[in-house]
Formats: structure tokens, C-alpha cells, sequence
């Protein structure tokens, strides 16, 4: 048959349409994070109380550091007691957990706080200026540093027990 | 009661709109008209369902019945009467509901005014919009139930997000989905077209005001839309290439550029194959962008719900482009041109040079907007492509356009003489290249306003030549003035009313080019009874004062600001408080001018009102983009009205 190739030009758009299916299977949240590998960034924050917690002071240990938000609803609320569970079974060898409360207002962190019984520190990121040290793209994100205080691996989503504890465990099992 | 009926009524809808679909197809096909009667009646009965359950789910939000899960989602108890109304398409589900009712009231319209005279191609575009009509209302019976029940049923909702409270949120969404809907119209038709073999112009001629029609509302969408970017989101600017503002861009942009490529079809017999390929491509892109803005499959600051929609969405689209293409394959013999182009320099040739700096931006906007999915998907990089990109590219192409834009409506057809063109463009080049010397001496330094502005000014000039030129003939034959004008815009109106919208877009351009080279900003933090300066103005802060409003609380600033000239003025700027939302929510004061605005926004103050950090920007002509808007909608009016042969 003459002029074949004009019924290419429907199939000229399959690339296309496939390629946004492709898009379903994609989190447009997922940034993947260039600070990997790298110092992260030191702070110094107060807690909701007003007490000072330092990041410098930890060096030496493995540190998590969670970004979170009390109007995150749901991953913040999955991921917290989570959260507290691991720090419960961790703090004894040596693991440091800072939450840090970004765009929120103090009294909805403190119930936040106090709704989960949270025991490990949680600092308030007032200006924002840490969660852009940190590249935060939503919440929650987590960072996990090595003892000699380079971010490791980033998670983007509430952390479940087992990726905290595949993370926690490698790093802790590094030397000094 | 209220969502059984509801359902029920989508449903039933759904059932006639698939008969209807199908009885006009066979009908055509048969050649049985009581076939294509009976998908009219099953049209009608489509609309008066559609309008039935719209009624339905508008009475469900103001009488706040809760049971409803989407009026549960999108109010509360303390919202407003009026955005309880806009609330009903404030989030997917509603919007669905609208865009609906609008293609079901458009295919009505096309029954009542091509049924008598369309002849061939009516049923199949009956088939065709009905079959559309069809796949809304079968995404409102699985993927997106406006009339889901909640259980137990709450004492409270949710209640509307905040940004969306705005008189800009009832007409923005009602514009751009006429404009998105409209062109189904004339994609109906082109469908038509290729499957009747009819591929000469009748279609055109029988959509050229439906396509006017979508293409204005789509106009109006967007600039409404940057609107409401510009008075409500506190950033000061009115349009930032965003995923989804661009989604509603592509088809602005080959729905320009096919008003304007038909016009060589109905003229010169040339072109039948791009004309249908652009009108594919339009409507594609309108379902592409609905993709888009409802899958999230792209990042964009417009989040909107996510779910199985998307591939609903995907879906329906690939089905209309490869049965839209695969119809177009199966008539390509018959898509070849009459006509060929017999000058360079010809108005044939400005105008296909038109078309492809409108086809090249549209997709230029299409590959920074996908570029994202595609790194990812190939290289398994994520980037995000921002403004520059988009500016860099568009602003040529867009210069360039306005240059044409000048030429196209006055050079000759066919093969422009060396007279043609010095009667025509020599008094405008003249005055466009001394406005640029003018506007040099007068110390603008930017040479892109400088050609930005130049070229405006030759586009007006070279409009002014003709219509003054025009109206003189008139006035030879003994008419005054004012008559002799009148009877043009009237007997013209369709040249005429495209030239006001030239002149509209002219306008606009004036208030972009403003905007972007002129405007200042400062933010700074002030104990209260200090001041600051910013441009010649002063701005002193007086005090914060919280008061609470029927669903949230507002702090307000006050400011007083004067400038030397006019007396003091006080501008509040505030934000608000939602309990539904932890982030306050910025509330802009501004004072519009022709000239320039002064615009406010507060950022984070002290508690006892001691001291406020304040965003002050000036931004300089921005006005005349809304008023570019008007002059567009005057055009649009004067060229849809039916044409008058001259006696």
C-alpha cells in the first residue's frame, strides 16, 4: 500500500503518553539530596521549653535529625511514634535524635509534642533558616549523619522502623 | 437523600450521553435521522441532568449538609455565602461537575443553532461531544464522586482553602473552563471533517466564531488568573511559569496560532492539514493540562488532589489523540493543499511565520514543562526547570510575534509589491524607530524594554495607518467621521475586532515590559514609628491590630505611606489565621495606579505589636495588563458579532 508511513504518525505520540504513565510511578517529592556525602550544616536552636541544643556538641555520635511540622498530617503523626520508639531503643548506645519543628506556631508543637510524649529533643526552626541549610522540601524529611558529622542518607516521608534501624545500625557500626 | 439523587442523576446522564453518542454516529452512518433526533433528545436530557445534580451538590454546600463528603472537604460553618457558591468548584470533584455542565450547555448550543444547517458533519460532532461529555461523567461516577457520603456524619467541615476565599476564584475557573471546553467545539467538528471526508472548509467556517469564543474565555482565564496570583498570593508577581499555568498556556498558544492559520484555509485553500493537526494538538493540550494540574505527576504550587484520576485522564487522552491521528492518517490524500504560497513576501507568509513562533513557544513551554519527567525517566536525574528557561526562550519568540503582529494584517496576499509595502509600513517603521530613539534619550537603559516598547509602538502605528486610511475612503463617499468609523468596526467586524485585540495584546505587553523593567522591592523590619523609603514613598509603621473574622483571625499592620506629593494614605496589609491551616495566610494591601502600585505585604511581627518585618514592592504599569484585558474583551465582542457584508 502507497503512503505507509502516514500511520506512523498516530504511533509518533505513543513515546509521549507512555512516558507520562512513566510519571504515575514517580514521587514528585522525592528530591534526591547533593548535601550526601557532605558536613552537614551545624545549629543551635531552643527547644519549645527554651533550652539550647547544639549540633556541634554531638560530634563524635551518630545523629538523626527529623524535620517535622504539627499541621504535617498524615506522614508527621504515622512517623512519630515511631520515632520515639526507635530513640527509646537506641539512646543507650550512644544514637542522638533532634526533631526540628519547622513553619509552625509553639503552642501546636507543644501538643504535638505532648501528644506523641516525646522525649528526645525537638527544636523550633523560627526563621527557617536551617531547613534551607538542609535543602527541605517538605515534610518530614530525615537526615542521618556519621560520626564525623557528614550527612549520609536522607529519607523523604514518614521513616518506618525498618529504614531507620538499616541506617542507624550501618552508621553505628562504623569506627570513630 | 440529596446524594442518592445525585448519583443517580450522574448515572442516568452517563447512560444518555453514551446512547447519544452512539445513536448520531449510526445514524449518520445509516442515514436515519430519527436516530441523530433521538441523540438530540438524549442531548437535552443530558444537560437538564447535569444542571439537576449541579443544583443538587450547590444546595448541599449552602445548606451545609455535611453528609456529602466533598461539601464536608470544602466548607465549614463559617464560611461565607458567596464562597460557599465558588466553594462548589473550589476543589476536583466540583470542577468536574462545572467543566461538565459547560460541554453538556455547549453541545446544546450546537444542536440548536447547526442542526438545520450543518448538514454531514452535525451528527458526527454531536457524536464527538457527546462521547466527551460521556468520559466526565464517567470520571464522576468511579474516580471523583461529587456526591459521596461521609459517615459518621461530622458537625463540622473543613472548610475551603483560604487562598481560594477571592472573587478571582469565581470567575478565574469559569473562564478558563469555557475556554478549555469551547474548544471542543471546533474539535468536534474537525473529527467530523476527517471522518465525513468533508476536509474543506466547511468546518472552519461553521466554528470560526465557537473557536473565537474559546479562545477568548481561555484569554480571560489566564489573565484573571494573574490576577489573582498578583492581588492574593503575596509575591507580587502575576504569572511565574508554574506546571499548571503553563498547561493553560500550550492551548492559549496553538489556539492563537489556529485563528489565525484558518483565515489561509478559507482564503487560499491552503493549509487543511496543519489547520486540523493544530486544533488536534489544542484540544489535546486542554486534556493534557487537565492531566497535569489533577494527576501530580509534576510538581507544581497549584497541589491538587492526586489519585487514580490521573490515569483516567491519561487514558482518555490517548484514546482522542491516536483516534483523532489515526483519523487524519486515514484521509491524508485528501489533506493536501489547492493553493501554494507564491511570495516570501505575502500575507500567507507572515502568517505561517506566525504559526510557527506560536507552535515553537508552545513547544518550548511543553519541553521545560515535561523536561523534569524526562530527566528522570532517562537519566534518572531530577531538575526542575524554572523562569529563565522559559523567559529566555519565549521572550524572542514573543517580540518577534509582535512584530508580525504589525505587519500580517496589512501586507498584501499573494505576492506583496515594493509599493504595497512603502504605502503601508513606511510612516509606522518610521514612527516605531523614532519612538525607540525617543525612548533611548528619555534614559531607559534596558534595550529590551527599549525594542519591547518600539515595536508596541509600530503595531499601533501601522493599526492607526489602516484604520485612519479606511476610514478616509469612507469618508470620500460623503459619510462624517463618526459614522464613517462606526460603519467600519460594524461592516468589518471581524478584521476590525481582530485589530482591537492586537491592540489589547499591545497593552498587555506595555504592562509586562513594565513590570519587569522597572518594578523595585524592599523588605525590612520596623519598630513601630519608624519609617522607611522606597521609591519616593514613606512608609511609616503604626501598630498591628487583630480582629477576628466570621472563620478566621486577621493581624493587620498599619502603615502610613505618602510620597510627597498626594496626602498621607494608611495601608493595611495583614495575615490571617485559619485554624484548618497551621500557616497564616498573607493578605496583600496595594494601591493600583496607571502608573505605578504600591503594594504591601506583611511578613512576621512581634506579638505586642512592638515591631514588623514588611515585603514594599512598587510595581510599575502592571495595571495595564488588566486593562489590555478589557480592550481584548471589546475586540472578542466586535469579532463575534455576525459578520455584516458591505452594501
Amino acid at each position: 500500500m502507497k503512503r505507509a508511513w502516514r500511520w506512523l504518525i498516530p504511533l509518533s505520540v505513543v513515546p509521549m503518553l507512555a512516558l507520562l504513565a512513566y510519571g504515575f510511578r514517580l514521587n514528585p517529592r522525592d528530591v534526591p539530596s547533593p548535601l550526601i556525602g557532605r558536613p552537614a550544616s551545624v545549629f543551635t536552636l531552643n527547644t519549645v521549653e527554651g533550652t539550647s541544643v547544639s549540633l556541634e556538641a554531638h560530634r563524635g555520635a551518630v545523629v538523626v535529625v527529623n524535620f517535622w511540622a504539627s499541621w504535617c498530617r498524615p506522614a508527621c503523626y504515622e512517623e512519630a511514634p515511631v520515632l520515639e520508639r526507635a530513640w527509646r531503643a537506641y539512646q543507650d548506645r550512644g544514637l542522638v535524635l533532634i526533631g526540628v519543628d519547622i513553619q509552625d506556631t509553639p503552642d501546636a508543637a507543644r501538643q504535638f509534642i505532648n501528644d506523641f510524649s516525646l522525649s528526645f529533643p525537638n527544636v523550633r526552626d523560627v526563621t527557617g533558616k536551617v531547613s534551607v541549610d538542609y535543602g527541605v522540601y517538605g515534610v518530614p524529611e530525615t537526615f542521618f549523619l556519621d560520626r564525623r558529622g557528614r550527612i549520609r542518607a536522607k529519607h523523604v516521608g514518614a521513616v518506618s522502623e525498618e529504614i531507620f534501624r538499616q541506617h542507624v545500625e550501618r552508621l553505628l557500626g562504623e569506627p570513630a | 437523600m440529596i446524594p442518592e439523587i445525585g448519583y443517580g442523576g450522574l448515572i442516568a446522564a452517563l447512560a444518555l450521553a453514551v446512547f447519544g453518542s452512539v445513536a448520531a454516529g449510526v445514524g449518520a452512518r445509516t442515514r436515519r435521522s430519527e436516530l441523530v433526533q433521538s441523540a438530540q433528545h438524549a442531548a437535552i436530557g443530558v444537560f437538564v441532568l447535569v444542571t439537576l445534580c449541579f443544583a443538587l451538590l450547590v444546595y448541599a454546600f449552602l445548606t451545609f449538609d455535611f453528609s456529602v463528603r466533598y461539601v464536608a472537604l470544602n466548607t465549614n460553618l463559617g464560611t461565607p455565602f458567596y464562597y460557599r457558591i465558588t466553594a462548589v468548584w473550589g476543589a476536583l470533584e466540583g470542577s468536574i461537575i462545572l467543566w461538565t455542565w459547560m460541554l453538556a450547555l455547549y453541545t446544546m448550543i450546537v444542536m440548536l443553532r447547526h442542526r438545520q444547517t450543518s448538514g454531514d458533519l452535525y451528527p458526527w460532532a454531536l457524536t464527538t461531544m457527546l462521547g466527551i461529555v460521556a468520559f466526565f461523567l464517567l470520571v464522576m461516577t468511579i474516580p471523583a464522586p461529587p456526591f459521596e457520603r461521609l459517615s459518621p456524619i461530622p458537625l463540622e467541615g473543613r472548610g475551603l482553602n483560604p487562598l481560594l476565599q477571592d472573587t478571582g476564584m469565581i470567575t478565574h475557573p469559569i473562564a478558563l473552563y469555557l475556554g478549555f471546553t469551547g474548544f471542543t467545539v471546533p474539535f468536534a467538528f474537525s473529527l467530523a471533517a476527517l471522518i465525513t471526508g468533508r476536509v474543506g472548509d466547511e468546518w472552519i467556517t461553521t466554528t470560526r466564531r465557537w473557536t473565537i469564543v474559546a479562545w477568548y474565555f481561555l484569554s480571560l482565564g489566564l489573565l484573571i488568573g494573574g490576577w489573582w496570583s498578583y492581588h492574593v498570593l503575596g509575591w507580587g508577581g502575576y504569572w511565574a511559569w508554574d506546571p499548571v499555568e503553563n498547561a493553560a498556556f500550550m492551548p492559549w498558544l496553538t489556539g492563537t496560532a489556529f485563528l489565525h492559520s484558518v483565515m489561509i484555509q478559507e482564503r487560499r485553500r491552503m493549509l487543511k492539514l496543519w489547520n486540523i493537526s493544530l486544533i488536534i494538538l489544542t484540544f489535546g493540550l486542554t486534556l493534557f493540562g487537565t492531566f497535569l494540574t489533577r494527576s501530580g505527576v509534576i510538581a507544581s504550587v497549584h497541589a491538587f488532589t492526586q489519585g487514580s484520576i490521573g490515569a483516567f485522564f491519561l487514558g482518555f487522552l490517548a484514546l482522542v489523540v491516536l483516534t483523532a491521528l489515526t483519523l487524519l492518517a486515514w484521509r491524508w490524500d485528501r489533506l493536501h493543499a489547492q493553493g501554494e504560497l507564491d511570495s516570501v513576501v505575502s500575507r500567507e507568509s507572515v502568517f505561517l511565520l506566525n504559526n510557527v513562533f506560536l507552535v515553537a513557544a508552545a513547544f518550548t513551554v511543553f519541553f521545560g514543562t515535561v523536561f523534569p519527567l524526562l530527566s528522570e525517566a532517562v537519566r534518572g536525574v531530577k531538575v526542575s526547570v524554572g523562569a529563565p528557561f522559559f523567559n529566555q526562550v519565549n521572550i524572542p519568540l514573543f517580540l518577534a510575534l509582535i512584530f508580525l503582529m504589525g505587519v500580517g494584517p496589512l501586507i498584501a496576499w499573494r505576492r506583496a509589491s515594493a509599493d504595497n509595502l512603502k504605502r503601508n509600513f513606511l510612516a509606522p517603521v518610521v514612527i516605531g524607530v523614532v519612538a525607540a530613539l525617543v525612548l533611548r534619550l528619555l534614559g531607559i537603559a534596558s534595550a529590551l524594554a527599549v525594542l519591547a516598547l518600539a515595536l508596541t509602538v509600530f503595531v499601533a502605528a501601522s493599526i492607526t495607518v489602516d484604520f485612519v486610511r479606511a476610514t478616509r475612503a469612507r469618508r470620500r463617499l460623503g459619510e462624517a467621521v463618526l459614522p464613517a468609523m462606526g460603519g467600519l468596526l460594524l461592516r468589518h467586524n471581524r478584521r476590525y475586532g481582530g485589530f482591537v485585540i492586537h491592540l489589547g495584546i499591545l497593552v498587555i505587553t506595555l504592562g509586562i515590559t513594565g513590570s519587569h523593567a522597572w518594578s523595585v522591592q524592599t523588605e525590612t523590619t520596623l519598630k513601630r514609628g519608624e519609617a522607611a523609603e522606597l521609591a519616593g514613598y514613606r512608609f511609616r509603621f503604626d501598630g498591628l491590630s487583630a480582629t477576628e473574622e466570621s472563620n478566621h483571625v486577621k493581624v493587620s499592620g498599619f502603615f502610613t505611606v505618602s510620597n510627597g506629593r498626594a496626602g498621607a494614605m494608611t495601608l493595611q496589609p495583614a495575615r490571617k489565621f485559619y485554624p484548618q491551616e497551621q500557616a497564616p495566610i498573607a493578605y496583600v494591601d496595594y494601591r493600583l495606579g496607571l502608573k505605578e502600585d504600591l503594594y504591601l505585604v506583611l511578613g512576621d511581627f512581634a506579638r505586642d505589636g512592638s515591631q514588623a518585618t514588611v515585603k514594599v514592592q512598587v510595581n510599575r504599569l502592571v495595571s495595564w495588563i488588566w486593562i489590555g484585558g478589557l480592550v481584548l474583551t471589546l475586540g472578542a465582542a466586535l469579532a463575534i458579532l455576525p459578520e455584516r457584508r458591505a452594501r
